[in-house]
């Protein structure tokens, strides 16, 4: 039906989350259609980022420089780390704007089932950076998941007696949550973490 | 081919890019599997977390089939336990266990009885070490593995038993032991006798025990090794083992 060059563009962007070969196929015609608007831009910008992009030595962001813009810019806040599972969720912290502090990416968290112990994430690096620099703080923005919240409490047991805060982020009622609708999960968490006013 | 049980959900393995393959340990269907659509998902992920006691719908239209489950979340365990590490990691010591060992489609009702106390229990203000100790060797005497200590393996005594072997899984007497002692595996009182106050030392003697005897009769033979979670509760144990008394 389609050439080995078509094939295997849809086989490769098949692979890609949020689409399978069905999507994949009308975004290659869509490609098609729009080649000089849209597919040579594309696989230019493809093509730079695999050339520049790299993984910050220091935090693990991806950014065309080492050290990242993050990590390079003077004005954020060195003695704060917030501690995040993947880039993914570097990227919605930093969409918040809610805090001008520094990062750590563990990549990943443990996992028995995935075989991802804690050999497998950044864990060393972060206690380098924690030995070495003035941080006072360290914020783990965790999944709250049982997986998430397994690896905050390890690294907060490696991070016990480095002379740091270790904080993580509250569990509870969301920003317009209304109780009716809330799991019972998210409303035992956040009864047991509730807060004088 | 269509049931309804109550289970304790074990894992949850990604299967494409949302669905999910969930174990549950059901009362009465014992450890099933079964696909979940969506199940790594966002909304229907965040539910699905080791630990937790749902209502599952099972169906399929063979019975050998995998199937697929409808869930509905009857108790959220792990969201109690959260900000506690040492109950967060018996949870899911306790889920990843069963979840090697327990063989497939077949019940076990009184081990399911008894996980459910055992998660309602750690919920409470008690040992949650000892809690877990007593229900491995629950988890042993459900599947022909139980440790006996009635009485001495070689005197018959029923009295100041303190160790056990590491062979037969039979008590051992103070006396009956004094001549290999340091091959004989330790016996927290606490095992024997539910009342019995528990010592510096105690929590990490009886996982050392259930862990000996786990690996030896479950683990080993499924190929399976030590479990993460079940050996961050026994660093922890030893930790605690070490500090001195308040």
């Amino acid at each position: 039906m389609t050439g080995p060059e078509l094939a295997r563009l849809i086989q490769l962007l098949a692979r890609l989350p949020g689409l399978g070969p069905r999507s994949a196929r009308r975004a290659v015609l869509d490609l098609m259609r729009r080649r000089e608007q849209l597919m040579l831009p594309l696989a230019e910008a493809l093509r730079e980022a695999a050339e520049k992009v790299v993984a910050c030595r220091s935090c693990g962001n991806l950014d065309t420089t080492d050290p990242c813009a993050i990590c390079a810019d003077p004005r954020r806040e060195p003695g704060t780390l917030v501690v995040v599972e993947d880039v993914g969720d570097l990227w919605a912290i930093e969409r918040s704007g809610a805090t001008r502090a520094r990062y750590h990416v563990l990549g990943g968290v443990l996992s028995a089932l995935d075989g991802i112990g804690p050999d497998d994430l950044d864990i060393a690096g972060l206690l380098r950076r924690v030995r070495d620099g003035a941080v006072g703080e360290v914020i783990l923005a965790l999944n709250a998941t049982v997986e998430g919240q397994t690896t905050a409490h390890y690294v907060a047991d490696r991070l016990a007696g480095l002379g740091c805060r270790v904080t993580r982020l509250a569990h509870g009622v969301p920003v317009g949550g209304e109780l009716d609708y809330l799991d019972d999960g998210t409303l035992i968490a956040a009864l047991k973490s509730r807060r004088s006013l | 081919m269509e049931w309804t049980d109550e289970g304790l959900i074990l894992s949850r393995r990604r299967l494409g890019e949302t669905d999910a393959v969930v174990a549950l340990f059901t009362r009465d269907h014992g450890r099933h599997l079964g696909l979940i659509r969506g199940g790594a998902g966002r909304r229907r992920g965040a539910s699905l977390q080791p630990g937790s006691i749902a209502v599952a719908r099972w169906r399929a239209r063979l019975e050998e089939q995998l199937g697929t489950f409808a869930l509905e979340i009857l108790v959220p365990t792990a969201a109690a336990f959260m900000d506690d590490a040492g109950r967060l990691d018996i949870l899911v010591a306790a889920a990843e266990l069963l979840d090697a060992v327990l063989p497939e489609r077949q019940p076990h009702r009184e081990l399911y009885d008894a996980t459910r106390a055992f998660l309602d229990a750690l919920d409470e203000d008690v040992p949650a070490g000892a809690l877990l100790v007593r229900w491995e060797a629950g988890v042993l005497a459900a599947l022909g593995f139980g440790l006996d200590l009635s009485c001495c393996a070689a005197t018959g005594s029923t009295e100041d038993l303190v160790h056990v072997s590491p062979r037969s899984g039979r008590a051992v007497s103070r006396v009956g032991g004094r001549l290999h002692a340091d091959r004989l595996l330790a016996l927290p009182p606490f095992l024997r006798d539910p009342g019995a106050a528990i010592a510096a030392g105690d929590v990490a003697a009886g996982l050392v025990l259930t862990g000996h005897f786990l690996s030896r009769h479950l683990l080993a033979p499924a190929g399976r090794q030590d479990l993460p979670a079940r050996v961050r509760v026994v660093e922890r144990a030893a930790r605690m083992a070490r500090l001195p008394a308040p």
